[in-house]
């Protein structure tokens, strides 16, 4: 009873956690490049909203991820361009821009299918990995979704253009010391751009996993706070890939632990477990006062020839 | 005709009214360490940024080994061979040395290849017996082995020519002399380079030719060897007598601010206090002079409680005042006038009377039973102050960004000295004003003087300390370099002083 | 800076002299147009007429005694967490938090109001009003106290405190004050007697609406008339010159950050005792963000807030008449919610520049008042 418990708690996590994680990376690569990238939440919905849609024009999923991608790309440019172009205060944009996707999906969905909303489409399949799935408990890590897949093999990739190549050099300087990097001749304003869109292709991807990947089927509110969890993710997790895989996987740890804790007649609420990856991004802020753990320049927009 | 390998013909640049550099000329032949000397605002750091293609001349072409170039950019500047050390350094701290040296320099997906340039900058570091672990993160590093980053950054893209932007201020005098055993390598391998200073014994000791800057205008450029430091001095200093005012004496030899012995950590160790002491007597006006960056801010401060004092003692008015907090120095009767009206002095967005009561706002009759804030009271209260001091446009409901730098001064001295101050602190008070707006600071801490109050006078122009002061003291790495009173010494001596040479009294006077 | 595109020249210039209210006002208004029209847009995309759409939202709002009453009563907590919120962000606080300070506010007004079975009503009230008030400062002040003593981001910590209060809320109505037999997720009803009083016949208005247009004028005089207001203003506008002139900025930040709180604490036990009358996880319904908008359009200032708080809670209480007309999803609302955040941070910085274009040499528009 207790290794099934503890292969549905796995499943369960990897399945929550997967969007995060790849809404969480999409924030890491602005953060990483000097943006706050606040309007997850609005560029999640709109990749899950599309991502459906898609689906349910052409029949495929992979068209609906496509849709959802670009659609995700799209609203972080609207943050992008405010924040790097426009220059305003890159929080409280973030916050409007989720209102404003919150909105328009709800909006959609009655604008979108005049007749009526589907019950689901067409979603993605689980794939097996053979007999790698027989095995007990981790057996479930190989019988997951094609975007869980991709979502995992993100992770190493990103660590690696970020940390092992030139362009991730670059896009590095540029979210600590701007000023440097400009002095030697990068496009700091072009660099975050491209960050920008790289973001919101993740995040529209994170959408589109999280509606296509599941139900397969998109209601309102469906997101509910995962966009400011994949934030806290970047915190939680140090402002690395792999700790920010994590981070997200605690998440889904702690949500698939509320749903299961009363059913096990565990004397913990639930709620408690839904309060904790908040109350830990709490903690963690304040535990690293004085030393700044994201990059130094993040939220600052960059004004070429200001010291 | 001589062959040089940089030459920047009359260069010109203009910030709206100000004329930063007007015409100039400067020339460089290789394997030279050519110095180019100035005071505060005299274009050093904006000629070498035109140069490096952070501005662009608004008159003038540079030549490089007779040919012309047009720098637009930094990357053009590197790519002509020219390589420059901020005052300010432009490194990563989070990343390594060698990540710093190579940023930029590639920018693609593949994996990055650290193996050859390691190679190349341990070869280059060997060459120069730079002791740098090109691993450690620039953070972890001192100043020093950090402005040597900055060299080994700009060599390794092949500058041949080096352009350093006060490159001692931030060094300990160990390191100082490091740098110059790399300088002159550098030399010897060919290098060229100008190096930006107001420190006459370091551009003695290290420069072959010496350009100096006064005001925006060239004075002139000479060998090194053939001048005195004197020589240089009054180059550098000028006789321009601007201001010329009457100064009625001392009235009492009671002190009302003591400095004991203190010690004050600044944000590099050029602005660090060290044991520092002087006193002001009531009626006197005490000046002190110096570039700027010498500790003077840091002083500033630590006498409004601003910043807090490692040792040493304050006394205002023979009470201990060494750890009181800022508002009760500003109720015992100590005014400021900071350096930067905009960021420390007014509250840009506040209109003229919110910022007149700055310091008083919960005092009667603007607050009364410390809830009622009276609008018309602060009201009167400004348009009184706004009349009284000239303040134009003559609209105590204007927002103080909308008034010029002069006016905005204006305010600020209006607030501080109706007060009724027992001592003025004055950081910089004329930056930025034109000759009419500086004379009539200077008549406001004179009549403040005259009516017992003391001063301190901070400035980086030389003139208005003559001219206002009864007593200067000269700064120059957070410690006094010696005192005079005005009219009883050259300009010579003085420029001597704040170029780092320490005179005593009577061998100023000589 | 300027552009040539074949005859015609753009020129974007600084503008030097910022003045005040006309400023302002002239940049929020064209903001405003600005959200209407791509409001409109929106809708004659999906095929409906947009006049038709602002009628039958109008007429949802106005048009009964109903109606009126139930703008009236959906402005309220709107109103008081706007409020609030004028009073952190002119302070230099960018707070979020209001969403888990009304959620606190309500809940000790609710423990009060059910719990405190002792007291009679003229006291009652009181005291659940006084709860509500410290659920709210307290919780706001947890963020202030961080920023001000650590200088944590009181952005990332008040959101975090959103959450970490809706599931307190939700903790609590399903265990301790969970309502008995225990079926449905909210607490126990207040006792009759913390019930606010209803003032009109014929609506839903409470006497809770009285705290809210109180608090538009306790508010004006906070920040304008009295000292304290002076300093946090200052504080706002420019940290550095006020520590100079020797205002302690740590206690300010920390004083704002609870009188903000306070006012969305109060929000949330208005809502409980005037229309609730119980407490139920959500009930704040996304309130907090609205807020937000409405303290930016009202440019942090009771007045604005006033109006556009009026504006906001006629859309929420109109957009039901015309979704049940026009099958216009309500979720329009929220768009227009998002739509003024973004345009009005827009103005802030555009009024900056004046924006000059001109066709061989005669000029065509001039946008923003050169001087």
């Amino acid at each position: 009873m207790a290794i099934s418990f503890i292969g549905g708690l796995i499943e369960s996590a990897i399945r929550t956690g997967c969007p995060i994680m790849l809404c969480g990376l999409g924030c890491l690569f602005c953060a990483k490049c000097g943006i706050i990238n606040f309007a997850m939440e609005g560029v999640m919905t709109m990749g899950a909203f599309f991502g459906v849609y898609g689906s349910y024009l052409t029949g495929n999923p992979w068209i609906g991820l496509l849709m959802g991608i670009v659609a995700g790309v799209a609203a972080n440019l609207i943050l992008g361009v405010m924040a790097i172009t426009v220059k305003v205060n890159q929080v409280v944009v973030g916050a409007g821009l989720n209102s404003l996707c919150l909105g328009l999906s709800s909006y959609l969905l009655t604008a979108c299918y005049p007749n009526g909303v589907p019950t689901q489409v067409n979603g993605f399949n689980y794939i097996s990995a053979g007999s790698l799935s027989e095995i007990p408990i981790f057996g479930v890590l190989f019988n997951q979704q094609v975007l869980t897949y991709i979502a995992f093999a993100m992770v190493p990739l990103i660590a690696y253009v970020i940390n092992k190549t030139s362009f991730g050099m670059t896009l590095r300087a540029c979210g600590e010391q701007p000023h440097a990097a400009d002095s030697l001749g990068i496009n700091v304003v072009k660099k975050r751009y491209i960050a920008v869109i790289i973001s919101g292709v993740l995040g529209g991807m994170g959408g589109a996993a999280l509606s296509l990947g599941q139900l397969s089927v998109f209601t309102i509110g469906m997101v509910a706070g995962r966009g400011y969890m994949a934030w806290s993710a970047v915190t939680i997790g140090r402002y690395g890939p792999v700790g920010v895989m994590l981070a997200a996987l605690l998440f889904g740890v702690a949500s698939a632990l509320q749903v299961r804790m009363k059913a096990i007649g565990v004397a913990i609420p639930s709620q408690f477990f839904s309060m904790f990856p908040y109350v830990l991004t709490m903690i963690i802020l304040a535990s690293v006062v004085g030393r700044t753990v994201g990059p130094k320049a993040m939220g600052k927009p960059f004004i070429k020839g200001e010291r | 005709m001589e062959d040089f390998i940089l030459e920047m013909k009359d260069i010109k640049k203009v910030f709206g009214s100000l004329t930063a550099n007007d015409s100039i000329n400067l020339n460089l032949r290789r394997g030279e360490v050519h110095a180019l000397l100035g005071e505060n605002g005299a274009g050093k750091t904006t000629l070498m940024n035109v140069l490096y293609g952070i501005y662009q001349p608004d008159g003038g072409e540079i030549y490089l080994k007779g040919k012309k170039f047009k720098i637009d950019n930094p990357r053009d500047a590197i790519k002509a061979g020219i390589g420059m050390v901020h005052q300010h350094f432009m490194l990563v701290p989070t990343m390594t040395v060698l990540e710093n040296i190579i940023l930029g320099l590639s920018d693609n997906l593949k994996k990055l290849d650290l193996k050859t340039p390691r190679e190349e900058v341990k070869k280059l570091c060997d060459t120069y017996n730079f002791q740098l672990d090109i691993d450690s993160k620039v953070s972890d590093l001192s100043v020093g082995a950090q402005q040597r980053v900055e060299l080994v950054k700009a060599l390794y893209r092949g500058a041949e020519i080096l352009i350093l932007d006060e490159p001692t201020a931030v060094l300990t005098p160990n390191e100082v002399e490091e740098l110059f055993v790399i300088l002159r390598q550098f030399v010897a391998r060919g290098k060229s380079i100008i190096i930006i200073s107001h420190k006459l014994w370091e551009v003695k000791r290290i420069s072959n030719r010496c350009t100096v800057l006064r005001n925006g205008k060239l004075v002139g450029t000479v060998n090194t060897s053939d001048v005195e430091e004197s020589d240089m001095a009054s180059m550098m200093v000028g006789k321009k007598v601007t201001f010329k005012y009457d100064k009625t004496p001392i009235l009492s030899q009671d002190s009302i601010l003591n400095v004991e012995s203190i010690n004050v950590l600044g944000h590099n160790q050029a602005s660090t206090l060290k044991k520092l002491s002087f006193d002001i007597k009531k009626g006197e006006i005490v000046g002190i002079a110096g570039v700027d960056g010498n500790g003077q801010q840091t002083l500033g401060e630590v006498l409004m409680g601003l910043t807090p004092l490692e040792e040493g003692k304050i006394y205002f008015n023979g009470q201990d005042t060494t750890n009181v907090s800022t508002r009760q120095r500003l109720k015992k009767g100590i005014s400021y006038i900071p350096e930067d009206r905009m960021t420390q002095g007014l509250v840009m967005d506040f209109t003229l009377c919110e910022n007149y009561i700055l310091d008083r706002y919960e005092k009667e009759p603007f607050t009364t039973k410390k809830i009622f804030y009276h609008s018309k009271a602060v009201k009167d209260y400004g348009d009184a102050l706004t009349s009284e001091y000239g303040v134009r446009p003559n609209d105590a409901d204007a927002f103080a960004r909308s008034l010029s730098g002069g006016n905005q001064q204006k305010v600020i001295l209006a607030r501080e000295l109706s007060n009724s101050p027992k001592l003025i602190i004055a950081m910089q008070p004329t930056r930025g004003l034109d000759i009419g707006a500086s004379e009539f600071v200077h008549q406001k801490l004179l009549k403040a003087k005259e009516e017992g109050a003391g001063v301190l006078l901070i400035s980086a122009d030389l003139d208005e300390i003559l001219a206002v002061a009864d007593r200067v003291l000269v700064m120059n790495e957070g410690r006094f370099m010696g005192e005079f009173v005005p009219g009883e010494i050259t300009f010579e001596k003085i420029g001597l002083m704040m170029g780092g040479m320490v005179q005593d009294k009577e061998e100023a006077k000589a | 800076m300027t552009a040539k595109v074949g005859k015609t020249k753009i020129e974007i210039k600084d503008k030097k002299r910022k003045s005040g209210f006309w400023y302002s006002f002239s940049g929020i208004l064209i903001a405003f147009i600005f959200v209407m029209l791509i409001t409109a847009l929106i809708i004659t995309l999906s095929g409906k007429s947009p006049a038709e759409a602002f009628a039958y939202m109008f007429q949802g709002a106005f048009s009964t005694k109903y109606n009126i009453g139930e703008t009236i009563i959906k402005t309220c907590p709107l109103l008081l967490c706007s409020l609030g919120l004028c009073i952190c962000y002119r302070a230099g606080l960018t707070s979020i938090g209001a969403e888990g300070q009304m959620a606190m506010g309500g809940l000790m007004a609710t423990i009060g109001g059910v719990y405190f079975t002792f007291l009679p009503r003229a006291i009652l009230i009181p005291v659940c009003i006084l709860l509500g008030v410290l659920g709210g400062a307290l919780w706001a002040g947890i963020a202030g106290y961080l920023k001000a003593k650590w200088g944590i981001s009181e952005v990332i910590n008040t959101i975090m405190l959103n959450y970490i209060a809706a599931y307190i809320v939700a903790y609590m109505c399903s265990g301790p004050i969970q309502e008995p037999p225990y079926t449905f997720i909210q607490s126990s009803q207040l006792q009759e007697s913390a019930f606010f009083s209803k003032l009109i016949q014929g609506t839903r208005i409470h006497s809770g609406v009285i705290f809210a247009f109180v608090s538009i004028f306790v508010v004006y005089f906070l920040l304008w008339k009295s000292p304290l207001g002076y300093q946090m203003r200052a504080v706002g506008l420019n940290q550095s010159a006020a520590r100079t002139s020797g205002i302690n900025v740590k206690k300010n930040l920390i004083l704002s950050m609870s009188l903000s709180g306070a006012f969305c604490g109060l929000a949330g036990a208005v809502e409980i005792m005037g229309l609730h009358h119980r407490l139920m996880p959500g009930f704040t319904s996304n309130l907090g963000f609205d807020a937000m908008a409405i303290a930016l359009l009202g440019g942090l200032h009771p007045a604005g807030a006033t109006i556009a708080s009026v504006f906001f809670g006629a859309l929420r209480a109109g957009a039901t008449t015309m979704q049940h007309a026009m099958q216009i999803p309500t979720a329009l609302v929220d768009i227009i919610q998002g739509l003024v955040v973004i345009f009005v941070l827009t103005q802030s910085v555009f009024s900056k520049f004046v924006i000059k274009i001109t066709t061989s040499k005669r000029k065509v528009l001039s946008v923003g008042r050169e001087e």
